[in-house]
């Protein structure tokens, strides 16, 4: 057992772990940020889907001893208080889930994805979505999720660039 | 001993005397005599593979367990009164000592029918016996090795057509392998073997079901629940029926389907409107259907990637089977608070398919108020009465029986008047079967279900003859469900139900190993992402029905057995090859088209 401190939505934490320990079961169990979801651990479902340092990661697979000092960011890092962030709320508006558990690792890959794509083509949203699994089969509404997301996050940041 | 012909050998005997759990005979007017005068009849063998359901939470379990305080488990499960039974059973503790209690389920597609219960008593009696809390969460192979999945199914055809094509006789025997132990073969047999002769009129069917014990897991419940396996071997056989009497898919589909008035197999009447040309027309015109029937041939000649479309028509029959629906004895209840919230207690679970959101919507439709002001009680069995697994959309057909009243405000003001006056308001109502509904198990005559679904689905396919992989291009999905409650949460089953159907019929291969999953990982068993599926148009055609909740008669189930014989025929359209076991994975579709020397 070694001490870590991790950088988990703005904040730092001291936990104890073996480096090899996985960050999700690190999150979920340590930080009780159980947002985050288990499906495969293997890499394959993006359940458990996390950014690092901006950058889109499977926390299923990624070690504990890799990410000290990284700026982590889970799903509960979006809302401002009852604010949900522009991408779970086109989510809820195109009514994106059946069972939901995939939900926030599609939430997640959506986040990344406009981050560093505003306009991003239908390639490119295809190309996440070959990456998350979604067993409800919800894709089509994921889809327009995105797109949703994309047009109202390029909206507001028009607006706010008008404003100064 | 891992397959069906291994068990009905009978080499080895694991199970009574001849491995059989259970046999059913559906038999109607004379099979033989009516073969013996047929001009034409035509013969086939169909086959399906197991399917993992892979929701993508994998089981889990929280339990508490000691003399003084009982049992109580928390997990993710559909069925919280089967863990309920099993637990009971499993300590001797009366029913008041064991709490079940459903937490938030990240899917189940049935197979957290079952086997929650097992996972709950080894989290249980591990408790008991250390005094702690347990908590057990499968890892994925753990999940994919031990639980249920579909069963798989071997079915003969043999049928006897009129050269007009009327069907005179239909034989049909019908196999699924229900692995090492019982559990739920017997119902998954039931529903198979009665859809086995589909939504055609013919004087004289046979159908033997049976369902044999061999050395694998247990294979139990999965969305459709024994209908896919039976569906996808009588719509391949018909496309093949058509060709031998020389008339289209279609037009022998005519011929032959029920209408208003016929009598289906099992010997039920027809008692309310159907209209399978409707569908199928409204199908094929959406599909394009003529057109790309005849454009594709003459396009494909010598490329590379051939195309094709073809299709598949069939019933499904609503809530449980035959006596089910008495047996389980549904009961809801409902309470109204002070403040005018209604609080729905049902033992039907949320998985996913919208319970929650279509029960509130009932309730407050009944009601003359606000969604909203509905809350639908979390499953616990310490607080709901057993309304019965929510197996089947079930939850649909058993809630929809609510009192009636009249606006918001009066709502609110009467609910206040009278829980000061008098206390709880709470009423329960147990299900009812439709009038006249009657069912004999012992001759397995009568009227199978309630009601049916009816449905018809086209798909179309690109065939890449260098790779041997089959890509679905466009997909149609056209069915009579009563009434639609909630338009988008039921878009979102059936797009699920084909999503998955597409899955079963190209991809999804569980491949065993001395009777053990070999390939227990997201990565080596493949289901569909959305790159592999096509937009699937899904359209309704409503007619609502008197003894379902608000009209309806549940949807969840039925897109599972359409997709894999639409997709079948359609690759027999593109190539000429006739396959009749499913996956068709590039593997095998390979192995077929080197032996064919038509390609
Ligand atoms: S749980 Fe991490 S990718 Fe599936
Ligand atoms: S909504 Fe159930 S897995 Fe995506």
């Amino acid at each position: 057992m070694a001490r870590h401190v991790l950088r988990v939505n703005g904040k730092d934490h001291e936990v104890d772990a073996e480096p090899g320990d996985s960050l999700l079961s690190l999150l979920r169990d340590d930080l009780g940020l159980t947002g985050s979801k288990f499906g495969c651990g293997e890499g394959f479902c993006g359940a458990c889907t996390v950014l690092i340092d901006g950058q889109l990661t499977r926390s299923c697979v990624t070690r504990v001893g890799a990410v000290a000092g990284k700026a982590i960011a889970t799903v509960e890092s979006l809302a401002a208080g009852d604010r949900l962030h522009p991408v779970q709320q086109a989510f809820l508006d195109a009514e994106a889930f059946q069972c939901g558990y995939c939900t926030s690792g599609m939430v997640m890959a959506t986040v990344a994805l406009l981050k560093n794509t505003p306009n991003p083509t239908e390639q490119d949203i295809a190309r996440v979505m070959d990456r998350n699994v979604c067993r409800c089969g919800t894709y089509p509404r994921i889809v327009d999720a995105i797109k949703r997301a994309a047009q109202q996050m390029r909206t507001t940041t028009t607006a706010v660039g008008g404003q100064r | 001993m891992s397959s069906i012909d291994d068990a009905l050998s009978g080499r080895e005997v694991v199970w009574g005397t001849d491995n059989l759990f259970k046999s059913y005979t559906v038999a109607r007017g004379d099979v033989e005599a009516a073969f013996a005068g047929a001009p034409i009849v035509v013969e086939g063998e169909y086959e399906t593979g197991s399917q993992e359901q892979l929701y993508i939470e994998p089981n889990g379990m929280l339990a508490i367990a000691d003399l003084q305080n009982g049992v109580t488990v928390w997990g993710s499960m559909q069925c919280p009164y089967y863990v309920h039974r099993a637990l009971a059973g499993l300590f001797n503790l009366p029913a008041e000592k064991i709490r079940v209690v459903q937490m938030e389920t990240g899917g189940g597609f049935g197979g957290k029918e079952e086997y929650p219960s097992i996972i709950a008593g080894h989290a249980a009696l591990l408790a008991w016996k250390s005094g702690r809390p347990v908590k057990i969460v499968y890892s994925r192979a753990e999940d994919m090795v031990a639980t249920t999945k579909r069963h798989p199914s071997r079915t003969k055809h043999r049928t006897a057509v009129t050269r007009d094509g009327r069907l005179l006789a239909m034989d049909v025997d019908f196999v699924i392998d229900g692995g090492a132990y019982c559990t739920l073969s017997p119902v998954v047999l039931s529903r198979g073997t009665i859809h086995a002769a589909g939504p055609y009129r013919c004087d004289h069917v046979r159908i033997r079901g049976r369902a044999v014990a061999t050395n694998v897991p247990p294979h139990g419940a999965f969305r459709g629940f024994g209908a896919p396996q039976s569906i996808f071997a009588l719509e391949r056989h018909m496309d093949r029926v058509a060709a031998a009497v020389g008339l289209g898919p279609d037009e022998f589909r005519r011929r032959n389907f029920v209408h208003a008035g016929d009598t289906l197999a099992v010997g039920q009447v027809i008692r309310e409107p159907v209209s399978m040309n409707t569908l199928l027309d409204r199908a094929l015109a959406l599909a394009g259907y003529h057109d790309k029937r005849r454009r594709f041939v003459e396009e494909n000649g010598t490329r590379a990637i051939k195309k094709g479309i073809g299709f598949s028509t069939f019933m499904h029959g609503a809530g449980f089977t035959g006596s089910g629906e008495d047996h389980l004895a549904s009961v809801v209840a409902v309470e109204a608070t002070r403040e005018g919230v209604v609080r729905v207690l049902a033992a039907s679970t949320e998985i996913g398919q919208g319970t929650n959101t279509i029960f509130s919507q009932i309730a407050a439709e009944a009601l003359g108020i606000d969604p909203d002001d509905v809350e639908v009680v979390q499953p616990d069995t310490s607080e709901v009465p057993n309304s019965g697994p929510t197996v089947v959309h079930h939850a649909l057909v058993d809630a929809g029986v609510l009192p009636s009243v009249h606006s918001r405000a009066e709502f609110r003001a009467a609910c206040r008047r009278y829980v000061d006056s008098y206390g709880t308001l709470r009423a329960t109502s147990r299900y009812q079967p439709p009038p006249g509904v009657r069912w004999d198990d012992q001759t397995y005559q009568g009227d199978a279900y309630g009601t049916y679904a009816w449905a018809a689905y086209v798909a179309e396919v690109s065939v890449d003859t260098t790779t041997y992989e089959i890509r679905v291009d466009d997909f149609v999905a056209v069915q009579e469900v009563g009434k639609v409650i909630n338009p988008t949460l039921a878009m979102g089953q059936i797009e699920g139900g084909v999503a998955q159907g597409v899955g079963w019929a190209l991809y999804e291969d569980v491949v065993w190993r001395e009777g053990r999953m070999a390939n227990a990982q997201m990565t080596n068993y493949i289901m569909p992402t959305s790159m592999d599926l096509p937009e699937i148009r899904v359209h309704f055609e409503e007619v609502p029905y008197p003894y379902g909740p608000a009209g309806a008669k549940g949807i969840g189930e039925l897109p599972m057995d359409g997709p894999a014989p639409a997709i079948f025929n359609a690759v027999e359209h593109a190539t000429g090859i006739s396959a009749t076991r499913l996956p068709l994975t590039p593997e095998r579709l390979m192995e077929l088209m080197c032996a064919s020397p038509a390609v």
